[in-house]
């Protein structure tokens, strides 16, 4: 998948879980500071992507995906 | 002024039953007699001996956000619909957290959250059940919700007592305004839990109505051909409020919250005492702590639930309770409409019971087509009931598998 179509498979988790404006949804911007996207919401977006796009992301790695570029870059390579 | 003597007013309504979305629409099928009992679609009930309820009148998820109904029980959905309705209603007063209270019942809450992951466990793994199950399948979940909405501090409760939850909500709400724990309470019922498991476990018990061929005719009081209840889903909601926090801000004032009678049957953890001994105890501790009197008493909101056993025994209570003055009294079995809402049950017939004070007018019990000797009640039937004017108290049954017996005595004010 193209780095936009993750991107745009992501945001509309997001905006479907946490009711976050997709127009908001930028690489730049960070799941809890900026999204208001919780704990319990984390968990949520990351099932749903590992359902659409066909990847695991264990729990250990979740941490480490601050910013919704974070978890763009993370998918595409996880689906390389 | 002792906390303890402070009268306690109700100051908005809310609910979202099978009779209608909102107050307005559900007060004004129950005074025209309009069911809100239908067939349930889907094949999973095709094989039940009951294949019928009282069913939303409006889908919750059609006035919430997605995001925020994914995440919330349909009783959740329910009871914050209902209480954002009261709260508006009330005029969304302005008030110190700390002084704002929220008590809802359900009595069973979230199960079919819970029927609905164990599913996902079972299909897909532990992986994908919800992180959001445990919030919604607990029972608190209604009430924490509620007051995360608010943002109150004062106290959360969610009062369990069965088909008397939503009754106890009231009187706990009634209780701790009058403690002086809070100045303002949100009080409510809730319960959305149709699914073939509960109804076949009613079923199971021989309670529920099995006339499949006429659903809005099943949940039918005091008439002879009653053969049981109408399982049903529906919230209310009610803000309670000390009278002076009240008259202080100018609040529309319905009624006040006279007094709660509580008792137990100490009988059968299903069945009712058949000389409704608690149910009479309660209904006189009610009107004792009122003030007031069988006289006073112009129309109760009666539980009748439509089984053969349950209405006369209640029946013969309310006679016991109030004596020869029973005749100037209306009945209203308002259940034959909604079907029964097991724990929002004690909160919408709450609602119910004050509008007929506020607007002196007794709702229809559908379906009497032949009234049973032994029930020796006045039952508003066919038509709404003028009731008179003056100083007046109404009263609300609702009686729990188990025994639980609440009786909650409303005044005009």
């Amino acid at each position: 998948m193209s780095n936009t179509e993750i991107l745009d498979g992501l945001a509309a988790i997001v905006n479907e879980v946490a009711g976050t404006p997709i127009a908001d949804i930028t690489p730049d911007k960070a799941f809890i500071d900026d999204l208001d996207v919780d704990s319990l919401s984390m968990v949520e977006v990351v099932m749903a992507c590992e359902d659409k796009f066909g990847v695991s992301i264990p729990d250990g790695e979740v941490k480490n995906l601050k910013t919704v570029g974070d978890a763009v870059a993370y998918i595409e390579k996880a689906q390389a | 002024m002792t906390t303890s003597q402070r009268r306690v007013v109700v100051t908005g309504l809310g609910a979202t039953t099978p009779v209608g979305g909102d107050v307005s629409t559900t007060w004004e099928g129950l005074v025209s007699g309009r069911s809100g009992v239908r067939a349930l679609d889907g094949a999973q009930y095709a094989d039940l001996p009951v294949r019928f309820a009282g069913q939303l009148a409006v889908e919750p998820t059609t006035l919430l956000e997605k995001s925020e109904s994914r995440r919330l029980d349909r009783c959740q959905q329910i009871a914050l619909l209902a209480s954002r309705e009261a709260w508006a209603d009330a005029g969304a007063p302005e008030l110190d957290p700390e002084r704002l209270g929220v008590v809802v019942a359900t009595g069973i809450g979230g199960i079919v959250s819970l029927l609905e992951q164990n599913e996902v466990l079972t299909t897909r793994g532990w992986s994908r059940v919800s992180p959001m199950s445990v919030p919604m399948l607990m029972p608190n979940g209604s009430a924490a919700w509620v007051g995360l909405d608010l943002g109150a501090k004062a106290g959360i409760h969610t009062p369990v007592s069965a088909c008397a939850s939503g009754a106890e909500a009231v009187s706990a709400a009634l209780d701790m305004i009058r403690s002086g724990r809070a100045d303002v309470v949100v009080a409510g019922g809730t319960e959305a839990c149709i699914h073939p498991i509960t109804i076949a476990s009613f079923a199971a018990m021989r309670a529920l109505s099995t006339r499949n061929d006429d659903p809005a005719a099943a949940s039918r009081p005091y008439d002879k051909g009653r053969d049981g209840f109408v399982m049903g889903e529906g919230a209310g909601s009610l803000v309670l409020e000390s009278e002076e926090h009240a008259r202080a801000r100018g609040a529309r004032i319905y009624a006040e919250v006279a007094s709660a009678g509580i008792t137990a049957d100490g009988h059968h953890i299903a069945q009712p005492d058949p000389e409704g001994k608690g149910a009479t105890r309660a209904m006189r501790l009610a009107l004792e702590g009122a003030g007031a009197t069988p006289a006073d008493v112009i129309h109760v909101n009666a539980h009748a639930t439509s089984t053969p056993q349950g209405d006369v025994a209640e029946a013969g209570a309310i006679r016991a309770a109030l004596g020869g003055d029973v005749e100037h009294v209306a009945v209203s079995g308002t259940k034959s409409m909604t079907g029964h809402l097991l724990g929002g049950a004690g909160a919408v017939e709450s609602v119910a019971a004050i509008l007929a004070l506020y607007h002196r007018l007794a709702p229809v019990t559908a379906n009497l087509e032949d009234l049973d000797d032994a029930v020796g009640l006045d039952v508003v039937h066919g038509q709404a009931r003028r009731l008179r004017n003056g100083d007046a108290v109404v009263l609300n049954n609702s009686f729990g598998f188990g025994g639980h017996n609440v009786a909650l005595a409303f005044r005009s004010i």
